[in-house]
């Protein structure tokens, strides 16, 4: 399989997690681990004084893990560089998840915010990955404001719906000079196999794996799904028949009667 | 003096730089950034920046997300 590059950085694996949603910071860890993934988000929090709960970062700390700080809970882009500055300095890397989200119901990027941001953020030397809406004009828009990758969405945030903007990957996909990354709303292995056969670089998941029976078990089976979608895109998938017109795989010479 | 730390009075009771608030707060080495005024103050920064009394501080650390 090749390995995706992003701003020049190597990954083996085309897998990336976000961090919520786990019932425990062991299990995250343990589907970490299992999934391969070597790209891992995290989020920012205001401390709590008094309460000294069990540190989140060092689950997610391990010497394979890019980690990608995301700016959750920003309204605007001016909101999102100031998360921005503060990631940096927190989590010691200037990769960005680029999210700026204003509407709670719905989670929805805002395009406008999204690509002003990503301009800014792009000249103060940050590695921007935007989340952004599966639209093909905004993620030419991004590539060229010098965003690392595009993260379109398959649908809604959380909502395990699978590849809901299917039609608009494709043409993001094909007109892409910078890796495709397929953000929120994949719900399952299959979904993640067919970004990956559309020829999506990479899979972003969160939910599917977290609230899964057994996140662990999930999160092989994403990797699997994922490896298996990129393969099939590399060796070049079949032409689908536009016709119901069944072509055999087999000889259909009749040797029995003769 | 008496300084708001995320929204909170915090008294800070020895030392005037945003590191000695670092310190008794206990802040881990790693993984933590503080705003002054909505403004970041890099770690290296923290040792010359003096507080004043009314100062509001934003202190933010890891959290799970996606």
């Amino acid at each position: 399989m090749e390995k995706l590059i992003i701003a020049g950085k190597e990954f083996d694996s085309r897998l990336f997690l976000g961090t919520g949603k786990f019932n425990s910071n062991q299990v995250m860890e343990e589907a970490i681990l299992a999934s391969g993934t070597q790209m891992v988000t995290v989020a920012m929090k205001r401390i709590e004084l008094e309460n000294k709960e069990d540190d989140m970062l060092k689950h997610i700390v391990h010497p394979n893990i890019q980690l990608l700080p995301n700016t959750s809970g920003v309204r605007t882009a001016e909101e999102a560089v100031f998360a921005a500055q503060m990631a940096r300095e927190a989590f010691g890397t200037n990769w960005l998840k680029l999210e700026i989200h204003p509407d709670p119901r719905y989670l929805l990027p805002d395009s406008t915010e999204t690509l002003k941001a990503t301009e800014e953020l792009v000249k103060q030397g940050f590695v921007v990955l935007p989340y952004c809406q599966a639209d093909p004009t905004l993620c030419k828009r991004l590539e060229e404001a010098g965003a690392a990758t595009v993260m379109p969405l398959a649908a809604p945030i959380g909502t395990n719906k699978g590849l809901q903007t299917r039609d608009f990957l494709r043409i993001i996909i094909e007109q892409s000079n910078v890796p495709v990354v397929v953000d929120a709303g994949i719900g399952a292995p299959s979904h993640a196999a067919e970004a990956m056969e559309m020829g999506a670089a990479a899979c972003l998941v969160n939910t599917a794996i977290a609230v899964a029976g057994n996140p662990v078990e999930m999160a092989i089976a994403f990797k699997e799904a994922v490896i298996a979608g990129r393969r099939a895109y590399e060796a070049g998938l079949g032409a689908q028949a536009d016709n119901l017109v069944a072509s055999a795989s087999s000889p259909l010479t009749s040797f029995l009667n003769e | 003096m008496k300084l708001l730390v995320n929204n909170k009075e915090t008294e800070l009771t020895q030392g005037q730089t945003i590191a000695a608030l670092a310190q008794q707060l206990e802040l881990p080495a790693q993984g933590v950034a503080i705003a002054l005024h909505n403004r970041m103050v890099p770690r290296t920064e923290w040792e010359h920046t003096v507080l004043k009394e009314g100062d509001s501080l934003v202190i933010i650390k890891a959290a799970c997300g996606g």
